[in-house]
């Protein structure tokens, strides 16, 4: 599949997909009467043209490159993971539980402590589906989306009953102790002598997500685990043969994945909210998919992916803010990108694969040019050969 | 090194462009929708006749999630919006947080009360308007069994249903009152689909008048009791037209007026404190026009007008269920 050089392959095929999404998206703009440039620039300046808008670009998009992280560990072995959602809101329930209940002397070890909340509660709510996959064949498509529902009910359970402070109508848990407040780039740049917003936005847990971009590329591709999870995704009677048990792969890779999505909620709850709200997660978990299939399930494009979708999510809400556009156009915008970057991605790679292939033809024939009978478009190949088959 | 100077200056010029353009006052519909026929509808029309009246503008954010209050007040604050008007009890937490940030942005919070210097907190004397539409309804009804379809179970919520049943229990000391809450969560205020069910469920119970205090769950309240030929009452807004010879009255609490003010008293005019608005400053009635006025004979509608009288004159207390979380009447 050397087709294509790896710049073109890693940089030019999302690119060219964003910029078709891009134009869809502009016409649908025209469409619904608005001046598509203007959107773009209240996008962009409402999301990269300020230390407020950077903020809150950055502060979503740590929760994306969690949620993201998450999908792509369970990629990795071949487990379709949409329970991102769920797991998320259980972390959040983690983070509460560890800093309403448990007193620290400071935000830094309380940080560490709610991280290891969120992760074990996050993990803990993947361990079910996880189990019933390796152990029942029940699939985790259907029992992680079962298990985004039963977490929105507990949580809405536990905040509406338990966690809920007496004489309060909203359905939150009580704040969390102000000395538990993450510095956010915010109070730093203040501090600095800058000056800033005063948001509670992106925060130390940005650094935390870059953190797990690093664990995650290591623990893959340098570690033995990570091999196992790779070649069980790659072929489970292989892996099989080899003596992995694929039970046990199946609920540790789970429970990683679980885990980072549960660390989302450190960002959202510890970081930005301070208290544990209804529906915080705000459908991270379900773009974590995207970001996933965009960044090619590598941490480095999880990163880049994240932050374009941090970009999406902080620049539409600008865009609801001082236009007529609804907010659900950026859905629209998102799912475009989604469209082009996951499902459509061959509409650009083929192509551009040939395109590549014509060039190189013309640069240097006598090598790869190829024998006389052979296909002239490689890339219908496997197609040929599954039908002679 | 010219364009990186050209670059900054159109950067400064272009935020100060984005500060002066907002000087205006702002409003925040909270979930349940701007257009919910009820409840933020009911201050999206004070807001606009203030529009209308002044030739002013006014920014408008209609919240998605519970997650982003605080970044969209704080987004209209250092924008320099002022005042900055917010429907309902779920800011409170959050504006707390918030206001002692922009000391010199007045804040109005409408249904939950805020102590800060530059916060006015409104609320309403719910439990008086609902025990005029509650007698009405002990009046209307034959059976002698009416309901309550609340939105979120919610103290406040609980208040408006007290008043009801107790205003019912006046005109008709046997009545059965049925009550059911749609949910616990916000959703509960945009689920007209859930509020048709209930609706259902009471009628079978015998019912034949409904009151709805549930914001958008509402429109399918009173859809259901019009298709089912019983009587509802609708909140907040003025609804008698939505079905009119089914909507019995409505429970109009003056959202649009505390918006109206607070826009027109702008930053300087605003007070701070807590105020609460009743019967007898305007801030809660029951709706009597074309829509309705058959359904209401002479009888009632003296029964209704000498107990909103005693009301004002603090002869008849209404329990406040807020005041201790029970009703004598249920």
């Amino acid at each position: 599949m050397d087709v294509m050089p790896k710049w073109a392959e890693v940089i030019l095929v999302p690119l060219i997909s964003l910029i078709l999404a891009a134009l869809l998206s502009a016409v649908v703009i025209l469409a619904i009467g608005e001046n598509p440039i203007k959107a773009v620039s209240i996008m962009v300046d409402g999301s990269i043209g300020g230390v407020r808008g950077w903020g809150y670009t950055l502060y979503y998009a740590t929760n994306f490159i969690f949620t993201g992280l998450c999908v792509s560990v369970a990629f990795h072995a071949r487990l379709f993971n949409i329970g991102g959602e769920g797991q998320a809101m259980l972390g959040g329930l983690g983070v509460a539980l560890v800093l309403l209940y448990i007193p620290f002397p400071h935000w830094s070890l309380a940080l560490v402590a709610a991280s290891i909340g969120a992760a074990l509660f996050g993990a803990l709510w993947a361990l079910i589906p996880a189990w019933l996959q390796a152990a029942r064949g029940s699939h985790i498509v259907i029992t992680t989306i079962m298990f985004n529902f039963m977490a929105a009910g507990l949580l809405n359970y536990l905040l509406s009953n338990t966690l809920k402070p007496a004489g309060q109508s909203d359905p939150a848990s009580a704040k969390f102790d102000a000395a538990y407040d993450l510095p956010t780039l915010n109070s730093i740049l203040t501090d600095l002598g800058f000056q800033a917003a005063r948001d509670d936005s992106v925060n130390v847990t940005f650094l935390l997500a870059i953190a797990a971009c690093f664990a995650v590329w290591f623990l893959l591709w340098r570690t033995r685990l990570g091999f196992q999870i790779r070649s069980f995704g790659q072929s489970e009677t292989a892996a099989k043969y080899a003596g992995i048990s694929p039970l046990k792969i199946t609920v540790i890779a789970m429970l990683i994945s679980g885990g980072l999505a549960g660390l989302m909620a450190v960002n959202t709850a510890m970081g930005e909210q301070e208290r544990l709200v209804l529906n915080s997660v705000e459908g991270a978990g379900f773009i974590g998919i995207a970001v996933a299939l965009m960044g090619r399930n590598h941490p480095f494009g999880v990163f880049l992916a994240a932050l374009l979708f941090g970009f999406l999510y902080q620049g539409g809400a600008e865009l609801a803010l001082w236009t007529s556009i609804p907010r659900e156009l950026i859905t629209v915008i998102q799912a475009l990108v989604i469209l082009f970057t996951g499902a459509l991605d061959n509409m650009v790679r083929t192509p551009l694969a040939n395109l590549f292939l014509h060039l190189r033809k013309g640069k240097e024939p006598p090598e790869t040019a190829p024998p006389p009978p052979g296909p002239k478009r490689p890339d219908h190949e496997p197609e040929g050969t599954v039908k002679e088959a | 090194m010219t364009f990186a100077r050209s670059l900054l200056a159109s950067a400064a010029a272009t935020a100060l462009m984005a500060g002066a353009a907002l000087a205006d006052p702002a409003i925040i519909f909270d979930l349940g929708g701007k257009f919910d026929k009820s409840f933020n509808e009911s201050a999206f029309n004070g807001a606009t006749k203030w529009a209308e009246e002044t030739g002013g503008s006014f920014a408008e954010i209609e919240m998605q999630s519970e997650a982003q209050r605080e970044q969209a007040l704080r987004r209209l604050a250092e924008d320099g919006a002022n005042p900055i008007v917010m429907t309902g009890f779920a800011f409170a937490t959050v504006l707390g947080e918030v206001a002692p940030d922009y000391a010199d942005t007045k804040f109005v919070i409408i249904d939950g009360v805020v102590d800060a210097p530059n916060v006015r907190s409104v609320v309403f004397k719910e439990q008086e308007g609902s025990y005029l539409v509650g007698m009405l309804a002990g009046m209307a009804s034959e059976s002698g069994t009416v309901s309550f379809v609340g939105g979120m179970d919610i103290p406040l919520i609980h208040k408006f249903a007290c008043g009801y049943a107790q205003g019912v229990k006046a005109a008709n000391p046997d009545a059965t009152i049925i009550q059911n809450m749609t949910g616990t969560t916000p959703a509960a205020w945009n689920d007209p689909v859930k509020g048709s069910e209930l609706t259902k469920a009471q009628i079978s119970q015998g019912s034949d008048v409904v009151y709805a205090a549930a914001g958008g769950t509402g429109v399918g309240v009173l859809q259901t009791a019009a298709d089912e030929g019983i009587f509802s009452i609708g909140v907040d807004s003025n609804q008698n037209h939505l079905h009119p010879g089914s909507v019995l009255t409505s429970m109009l609490k003056r959202v649009d007026v505390a918006v109206y003010n607070a826009f027109t008293a702008g930053a300087d005019g605003i007070e701070p404190g807590i105020v609460a608005l009743g019967l007898a400053e305007g801030g809660v009635d029951y709706a009597v026009d074309d829509n309705n006025a058959e359904l209401i004979t002479e009888e009632m509608m003296t029964a209704v007008d000498a107990a909103k009288e005693k009301i004002i004159a603090g002869e008849i207390e209404v329990h406040n269920y807020e005041t201790d979380s029970t009703c004598p009447a249920m």
